[in-house]
């Protein structure tokens, strides 16, 4: 039978209690009183909402990377510009707040002598346009580089590279201060968000919430869509992509779809993301970052979607550990996990779960070599 | 039959036809892979068109669903409504030509059901795919595709996991399902056993008719099992054409198969 529902019973059932756990059982840990032996620290609500959010940015890259076999080295951007747009409603919330106490300029402008705010800021005062921007800003660039990438028919490695180098012009831009993006600082001391202290215990455990949503529903939106005949038809894609053609399905419009969907949700990841870790600035474009995301969806297992945000947790979780106690080790350990998952476990951690607990289906391809003559 | 003469029936002929090259030509680096190749193929007819190595067979398939631009020549399909040298891939397939690949070309890690759901008919619009749902008279269309090319009981069955024969076999499905008039077979018993080929000779004989078949060969015991009008092409060109008998018999034709 064809799968058309997005799990089935256990599935279901796995997905809404993870999902319950996560968003009911941190905030609790973390309002327990503080000489509560089960209390979770402050500093570690906010350290997993950023965890929630790069699982959502690994989501994206298994939708293009793991199902249509677009290796975007480049999502990084679409994560950053998402940032950035958030970063932007962030500043005007500063107000007469900032150093400067400028009603209308934030901070950097002021200090390169700018007299007024530039159109492209106009509108960033409200949410709502700026949580359209963070869709829209995204979409609109992956929708315009994927036409032409995948209209010429532009694939594999070359695709990658070409990915490489849209986040690197894009990084090489806004370290610029004529941008009027805050340059190499970027922006952060950011104050309020929806009117409320963005520092305080309520509002960490809410944008946390939040991107533990996102990262529910960004998931269910992939597993529509791989589910769905379009995600056999991306497979279809990511292997024989000539002989989709001759089926007359347009393959660069299934590509520039996917592309597009999958940038948006990254996008969304940076806008959680930012407040979270309140700044955002051009390193975020650095292309090192944007490969840092595919090893995360390499060591989860790419093409499961599970894998992708297990992957971004895990290594992220190791990051941490790691840059703290033992720095210089951090970028070794890094090459090394890589190398190991390319060798020894090419299907990431959620394949090796999968063979261990012998789950891993394989077709029987020997038994059905009998005779059986066609028509 | 030589070019010229061929040349003559093209233009008494085409407008009754389902496909007729005109004067096609396509060379890659000087070589002329196609050298002003016209022929025509009448609707409904079973056509078996065969040539040593690099006589232009594979090239004239890709000229055909345009994977491959000809540098000269007209392609014109169904009485000469289309010409197929102005579309890209996936137009020309919609306009119902189908095309079975030398090596078989399925997709492996799609079960067999999949495969079929995805060539069979239907809108293909990236929208309606996202949101389409296979309904009753679909599933049983599905399901007596894959019982007719003799692959009951696989149906969730990776398509990598199949033999050879049984992935040619698939991919022709793939083709009617598809509902293509014009098929064009490039090799499809390549690497059968005896009783796949046969097995095949009968299938690919009974679709003629309702169908155009076009099937490019090397195996002369199956070209003589379809019974069919044969074209012999050599050096991107017609060298003789007519039933399997007059061909063989040809003396041109016996020069270039022997080296001479």
């Amino acid at each position: 039978m064809t799968k058309t529902r997005l799990f089935d019973r256990n599935g279901w059932i796995a997905f809404l209690g993870v999902g319950l756990i996560l968003i009911v059982g941190v905030p609790f840990l973390n309002i327990l009183p503080s000489d509560s032996p089960a209390h979770l620290a402050d500093y570690l609500v906010p350290l997993f909402g950023k965890y929630a959010c790069y699982a959502l940015l690994a989501l994206a890259l298994d939708l293009v990377w793991g199902y249509a076999g677009i290796l975007s080295l480049g999502h990084g951007a679409f994560f950053a510009l998402g940032g950035y747009a958030m970063g932007m409603y962030l500043m005007r919330q500063i107000g007469t707040r900032g150093v400067y106490q400028n009603p209308i300029l934030p901070d950097f402008m002021v200090f390169l002598n700018w007299k007024e705010l530039p159109w492209y800021w106009y509108g960033f005062d409200h949410f709502a346009f700026a949580a359209l921007m963070i869709v829209l800003v995204p979409g609109v660039l992956a929708f315009v580089f994927g036409w032409l990438a995948f209209r010429s028919r532009v694939t594999g490695v070359y695709l990658s590279i070409i990915t490489q180098a849209l986040t690197y012009a894009l990084w090489l831009a806004f370290f610029r201060n004529d941008m009027g993006f805050g340059g190499n600082n970027g922006m952060t001391d950011f104050k309020d968000l929806l009117g409320m202290p963005l520092q305080s215990g309520a509002m960490h455990r809410g944008l946390y919430i939040a991107s533990v949503i996102a990262l529910g529903l960004g998931f269910l939106v992939c597993r529509y869509v791989v589910t769905s005949k379009l995600g056999r038809l991306l497979l279809a894609v990511r292997d024989a992509q000539s002989r989709v053609r001759f089926l007359g399905y347009n393959v660069a419009h299934a590509q520039v779809f996917v592309f597009t969907l999958s940038a948006v949700l990254a996008g969304i990841a940076g806008a959680l993301y930012v407040p979270q870790v309140g700044i955002i600035n051009p390193s975020e474009f650095s292309p090192a970052n944007s490969i840092e995301i595919a090893i995360w969806v390499a060591v989860g297992g790419r093409g499961t979607l599970v894998g992708a945000a297990i992957g971004a947790v895990a290594i992220n979780f190791a990051k941490t550990y790691l840059t703290g106690s033992v720095p210089e080790a951090w970028l070794y350990f890094l090459g090394a996990i890589f190398i190991l998952v390319t060798l020894v476990f090419p299907k990431g951690i959620v394949g090796l779960a999968g063979e261990w607990r012998g789950v891993h289906r394989r077709p029987p391809a020997e038994n059905l070599a009998d005779e059986k003559v066609a028509p | 039959m030589t070019v010229e003469a061929s040349r003559a029936t093209v233009s008494a002929e085409f407008s009754a036809s389902i496909l007729y090259l005109d004067g096609v030509t396509v060379s890659f680096d000087g070589f002329k892979a196609l050298n002003a190749l016209s022929f025509v193929i009448d609707r409904g007819e079973l056509r078996c068109i065969i040539g040593p190595n690099g006589a232009g067979k594979t090239t004239m398939m890709d000229v055909v669903t345009g994977k491959t631009r000809p540098d000269d020549g007209k392609v014109m399909f169904d009485d000469g409504k289309y010409d197929l040298t102005r579309l890209d891939e996936a137009a020309i397939a919609n306009l119902g030509i189908g095309r079975k690949f030398q090596k078989p070309t399925v997709f492996e890690n799609l079960p067999v059901f999949a495969n079929l759901e995805l060539a069979r008919k239907t809108v293909r619009g990236i929208t309606r795919t996202l949101f389409a749902r296979l309904d009753a008279a679909a599933r049983d269309e599905i399901d007596a595709m894959i019982s007719r090319i003799g692959l009951s009981g696989r149906e969730q069955v990776l398509a990598g996991a199949l033999s050879h024969g049984q992935k040619q076999w698939l991919e022709i499905g793939m083709l009617l399902i598809q509902d293509a008039r014009l098929l064009l077979l490039d090799e499809p018993v390549a690497g059968m056993t005896d009783r796949e080929t046969e097995a095949t000779a009968e299938l690919v004989r009974s679709l003629a008719g309702d169908h155009t078949v076009v099937v490019v060969e090397h195996d002369m015991e199956f070209v003589r099992s379809l019974a069919s009008r044969v074209t012999v092409l050599h050096d991107g060109s017609v060298l003789a054409d007519g039933s399997i008998d007059f061909v063989q018999n040809h003396q041109d034709v016996i020069d270039v198969y022997l080296g001479r």
